[in-house]
């Protein structure tokens, strides 16, 4: 399956996502922000990264890149996207999924392995999991704190988007501790942490099992390639 | 033409670094004026300085040349008073040590060959003074000059670590600098997606007004990717690329770190860069596009001194001449004269020497990224650096003499009159304790004092996982990052300094800080390779620190001669002094390792049940100038620990042999705060806790138990072994004849580091005693 | 040639960190009588020309959808200036 990752400029963690992909069993396909090619991919990840330096807003101004306009479209016509923590931030910037990102309430940059929970495992990226299952992914960002007016929190909680919660010590502030949302249809999901760095044994989180043994993201990726399989 | 009048007037107090006039001064006008009067002092060179450029020119440097000439013959980019000893790492070099160095001192980093075709740059630098003045953009931008220093060797920058060093964690100002620079680091570093993963944060009120803030950078490239900062092939343009020149930093490098602050006096003229890591980060990709499809021949990085230093030595490492059009640089502000365009600091620049058939594919990758170039020039033959101004020759040099053959010094050197006494004040005198309370009283006042507490309220706030290659990191003994994603080919990276061994003793405290950064290598199952190093001392000018620093260089220089490693780089930060107070000399030792398979690699504490743990090394009575004698008695003075580097070397082998052969589970070297810091951490690594017994060790070394907890001898390191492995690692420690005690063994059932008929303290008891200090100063660590 | 100045503001319900951290800063200095502290952006965008009807709808639009987020910001005015005096 053809997977493509955006490259914006500043974004970090794209050949992250690549590697994930490649070790899902996929094909990672490089995006460029400039271009209207989204290349044929049946995905699409927006990395994580400082986009634009995340100036005038986290994810602003690549939202409004070329690609995003091909990305829109597609998500709009069903292909799953996923947005890792500044792809998250462009999501939001977007539209394509409520809410909105701000400084982190402690107003530092944070790095931490982070305990969440699956509230929504019916989506395209999250299929792999089963709901209510903790998992251990890594975090680390400096404006991750998810904001919403009250009624669109109502509705995010009340009609299932809310994809993970923050577990145990919530990092930045984010209203409801949510980490990660879904659009109603379930192809796109935005969340905080970032998935590509728990996938290989050796590099991911600690687990009681052993050092850096940690792969729990590994099913973002399996996830997405399994529900093509199925259509 | 701009006009020039309507610029801002300036404040009387400032040192006016702009000489008189708007028009730039010619080097027509300049051989017409030879009587003209020069600012040279106000730019910080002495008379004979001057006087030694006049005889150079054949007359008077024009105000461009002026400028030029000041900021490269500062003693930060000249090293003048350092050269001569500096020469000791070129000389004492042994064919064995040439053996993997492909670039070695000289270049912006060194390089070192690590196998299968793949090589990795590294090196360690200072930006001392800006951190003081402006903490966060002080530190931000020496990430930044680092992190440059490496792309321009043809590598992709992949890890950073830091060695900060700040006044007395009580103090007010204290937690300004503390929040400045590691905010800094933090900002700069993660938007440019490198991962931190080691360095070192201490408190000591020698470095109050003086804090020290040293940045680390490795870069990876494959052999072929080498580029060198050379400007070769007549006819190959010269362009400037990257961000906008502005007023930033005019005058830094001169006047800023070739000066000390005095206590009280006016400030001089803010001349702090403020740095944008996003153009760095676009930078990077642009340059290894621009490096992938072969489109340079020679790049520099453009920091201190800016355009003068990237020309002049482009040039001089190069065909030897190069002619430049100064209109056509890019400026942020319109209103730069000629010569604050030559001095600029502004951050984020890159030069490259380009073939002009390959300049279309060069700019047209510059351009997909969005990054605005210059054709500033072009190299020529004519053995001169020629720089026009509005069609008119501004400077006109033989760029050697900017650049390379700048004032050498022979600074006056002096034996300091206070040393005797200060080295016959041993810490042997004083009171060790012997009951079991005081011990452990001792044991945890230890385990939290500043130095030896827990820097998370720091290192949280780092990126560890971008890039997804990060084997170790904090608060492992090294930080390691795999190089080839299919052999696994790794290397591990240390740094340490001891600034009060050397305050006691400079040529043994830099072999001690050798000998502890090659032993934290070892201990994560590296080989130790290649060796940098930053250079921090007081003035100069104080022959005292003179004779310190003379010492210093020599220790680091024969210990790297005796352990076979060469230094490959590293940097000279001088004037690190208040007044006449000079800080405590630290010269920061930074060695690389190269691991085969980063699987092999050993973590500084046990995870498991059961497994046995092992002393390697001997203990002898060697308090002074310890973290003991620091904390408990505030006192430093004696003679610092032994350093047997033949037995370092050993040591060395044998952990690589043992993790080679995945006998060994944990490795920690014994360092500040002795075997008891060192079980501690291991205990709360991973939580896992100990039972341990010293009547061996005791016995056998004829020790007290204060001795053998608190002593910083060197050459010892523990271990952990499985019990299956446990008979060949035995044998491996017989075979090589190392003296090696079994004086524990892992308990994860107990929650607790149990040291037999001393003390116990739970694993609880052991983590908020540590992960208390910091926070208790600087605010929570977020997320605990 | 003429600047339009556009300043946007963070929703007035939403807690404003920076905003707090510096007004608990300026009690921290003795200066309690500033109670509260909120902190936005101004943005100065230069014109070719004049500024007609045509070009204020513009920058209206382009405050909407790209100087703010609506979710967490409002666009608190926009003005016509002078230009700005040479510094």
């Amino acid at each position: 399956m053809r997977v493509g990752v955006v490259t914006f400029p500043g974004s970090l963690d794209d050949r992250d996502a690549q590697r994930a992909v490649r070790l899902a069993g996929g094909e990672p396909v490089a995006l460029w922000h400039g271009d209207h090619d989204l290349k044929g991919v049946e995905a699409i990840i927006l990395p994580g990264g400082f986009s634009y330096g995340d100036y005038l807003r986290a994810g602003a101004i690549a939202s409004f890149s070329p690609i995003m306009a091909d990305v829109v479209d597609a998500a709009n016509a069903g292909m799953p996207v996923l947005g890792i923590c500044n792809g998250f931030q462009m999501l939001a910037e977007a539209r394509l999924i409520p809410g909105a990102h701000t400084r982190n309430a402690h107003q530092q940059f944070i790095r931490r392995d982070q305990r969440l929970v699956v509230e929504n495992a019916r989506t395209d990226w999250t299929n792999g999991f089963t709901e209510g299952q903790e998992i251990t992914i890594p975090l680390k960002n400096a404006d991750g704190r998810f904001i919403a007016d009250a009624e669109t929190v109502k509705r995010i909680e009340g009609e299932g988007q809310v994809a993970f919660r923050y577990v145990g010590v919530n990092p930045n502030g984010s209203m409801d501790d949510i980490a990660g949302v879904t659009n109603a249809r379930g192809n796109v999901v935005g969340l905080m942490p970032h998935p590509e760095h728990a996938v290989e044994e050796g590099f991911g989180p600690d687990t009681p099992a052993a050092m850096s043994s940690g792969v729990d993201g590994l099913t973002f990726f399996t996830s997405v390639l399994e529900r093509a399989l199925a259509k | 033409m701009t006009d020039q009048t309507d610029r801002a007037p300036h404040d009387a107090e400032m040192i006016d670094v702009r000489p008189e006039g708007h028009v730039p001064d010619t080097v027509a006008n300049a051989a017409a004026t030879p009587d003209r009067e020069q600012p040279y002092g106000a730019l910080g060179l002495k008379a004979d300085e001057y006087a030694k450029i006049r005889e150079i020119l054949g007359r008077r440097p024009t105000s461009g040349e002026l400028a030029m000439y000041s900021v490269m013959w500062s003693e930060h980019c000249s090293y003048k008073s350092s050269k001569i000893y500096l020469r000791q790492f070129g000389q004492k070099v042994s064919p064995a040590m040439k053996k993997n160095l492909m670039v070695g001192m000289g270049e912006n980093a060194g390089v070192v060959d690590v196998g299968g075709g793949w090589a990795v740059t590294f090196k360690v630098e200072s930006h001392n003074h800006p951190s003081y003045i402006e903490p966060f953009q002080g530190a931000a931008t020496g990430v930044g000059g680092i992190v440059r220093d490496i792309i321009s060797m043809g590598a992709r920058p992949v890890a950073v670590m830091d060695q900060l060093r700040f006044g007395d964690i009580d103090a007010p100002d204290t937690a300004r600098v503390v929040d400045g620079v590691v905010g800094g680091i933090s900002f700069y570093a993660n938007c440019l997606g490198l991962p931190n993963i080691g360095g070192e944060t201490y408190f000591d009120a020698v470095y109050q007004g003086n804090p020290l803030v040293n940045a680390l950078a490795v870069g990876v490239l494959r052999h072929e990717d080498l580029h060198l900062a050379n400007a070769r092939g007549v006819g190959n343009k010269v362009v400037l690329f990257g961000a906008r020149t502005g007023g930033d930093g005019i005058g830094g490098a001169s006047i800023l770190a070739s000066d000390t602050f005095s206590s009280g006096g006016p400030t001089k003229r803010p001349a702090v860069q403020v740095g944008d890591p996003f153009a760095e980060k676009v930078l990077i990709e642009c340059c290894l596009e621009l490096f992938r499809d072969e489109l340079v021949e020679g790049i520099q990085d453009l920091g201190a001194a800016g355009i003068s230093c990237a020309t002049s030595e482009l040039a001089s490492n190069g065909d030897g001449g190069m002619f430049i059009e100064l209109d056509n640089v890019l400026l942020r502000d319109p209103s730069l004269t000629a010569e604050e365009i030559l001095m600029s600091e502004s951050q984020e620049r890159m030069m490259a020497v380009v073939r002009p058939e390959k300049l279309d594919a060069f700019l047209a990758v510059v351009a997909k990224w969005d990054v605005e170039t210059s054709v500033l020039g072009e190299v020529t033959d004519t053995g001169r650096l020629v720089i026009n101004w509005h069609g008119e020759e501004i400077v006109n040099v033989e760029p050697r003499t900017v650049a390379v053959d700048g004032p050498v010094y022979e600074r006056p050197v002096a034996y300091p009159s206070w040393i005797d006494a200060l080295q016959a004040d041993s810490a042997s005198s004083l009171p060790r304790p012997t009951g079991n309370a005081v011990l452990r009283e001792q044991f945890l006042e230890l385990l939290g004092s500043p130095n030896l507490a827990d820097k998370s309220w720091v290192t949280n706030q780092y990126d560890t996982y971008v890039l997804g290659n990060t084997a170790l990191s904090f608060p492992d003994d090294g930080g390691m990052i795999r190089v080839d994603e299919e052999t696994g080919l790794g290397f591990a990276i240390a740094t340490d300094a001891n600034g009060r061994y050397c305050q006691l003793d400079p040529k043994q405290g830099a072999r001690l800080a050798l000998a502890e950064a090659y032993r934290n290598v070892a201990v994560t199952g590296a080989v130790p390779a290649a060796v940098t190093d930053c250079l921090n001392f007081g003035s100069p000018e104080d022959p005292e620190v003179m004779w310190q620093f003379s010492q210093a260089v020599e220790g680091l220089a024969d210990g790297c001669l005796e352990l076979e490693i060469p230094v490959t780089g590293g940097n000279v930060s001088f004037y690190n002094q208040t007044g006449t107070r000079p800080i405590h000399p630290t010269p920061v030792v930074g060695v690389l390792g190269v691991i085969d398979d980063v699987a092999k690699r050993i973590p500084s504490g046990w995870q498991d049940e059961g497994d046995n743990i092992y002393l390697l090394g001997t203990t002898s009575l060697e308090l002074d100038g310890s973290a003991w004698a620091g904390v408990v008695h505030d006192h430093l003075g004696g003679r610092p620990p032994a350093v047997d580097l033949a037995a370092e070397a050993q040591l060395a082998q044998l952990l690589h042999a043992g993790g080679d052969q995945s006998l060994i589970a944990a490795a920690h070297d014994l360092s500040d705060g002795g075997l008891a810091q060192a079980l501690a951490e291991a205990v709360m690594r991973f939580g896992v806790g100990a039972r341990v017994w010293l009547g061996e060790v005791l016995e056998r070394d004829g020790i007290d138990v204060a001795t053998a907890l608190f002593s910083e001898s060197t050459g010892r390191v523990i271990v952990s072994v499985p019990r299956e492995d446990d008979v060949r690692f035995r044998g491996l420690c017989e075979g090589r004849g190392y003296p090696v005690a079994r004086i524990g063994v892992t308990d994860a059932q107990s929650g607790s580091l149990e040291v037999q008929d001393v003390f116990t303290v739970s694993v609880d008891e052991l983590r908020s005693t540590h992960r208390g200090t910091l926070p208790a100063r600087f605010g929570a660590t977020i997320g605990e | 040639m003429p600047t339009i100045v556009v300043e946007v503001m963070p929703k007035a319900e939403l807690l404003d960190p920076q905003g707090k951290a510096v007004a608990g800063a300026l009690s921290r200095l003795g200066k309690g009588a500033f109670t509260d502290v909120r902190i936005g952006k101004r943005f100065e965008v230069t014109v070719e020309g004049e500024v007609t009807d045509a070009v204020l709808a513009d920058v209206r639009e382009l405050a909407d959808d790209m100087f703010s987020n609506s979710v967490i910001e409002d666009v608190v005015s926009i003005t016509v200036a002078d230009a700005p005096a040479a510094l």
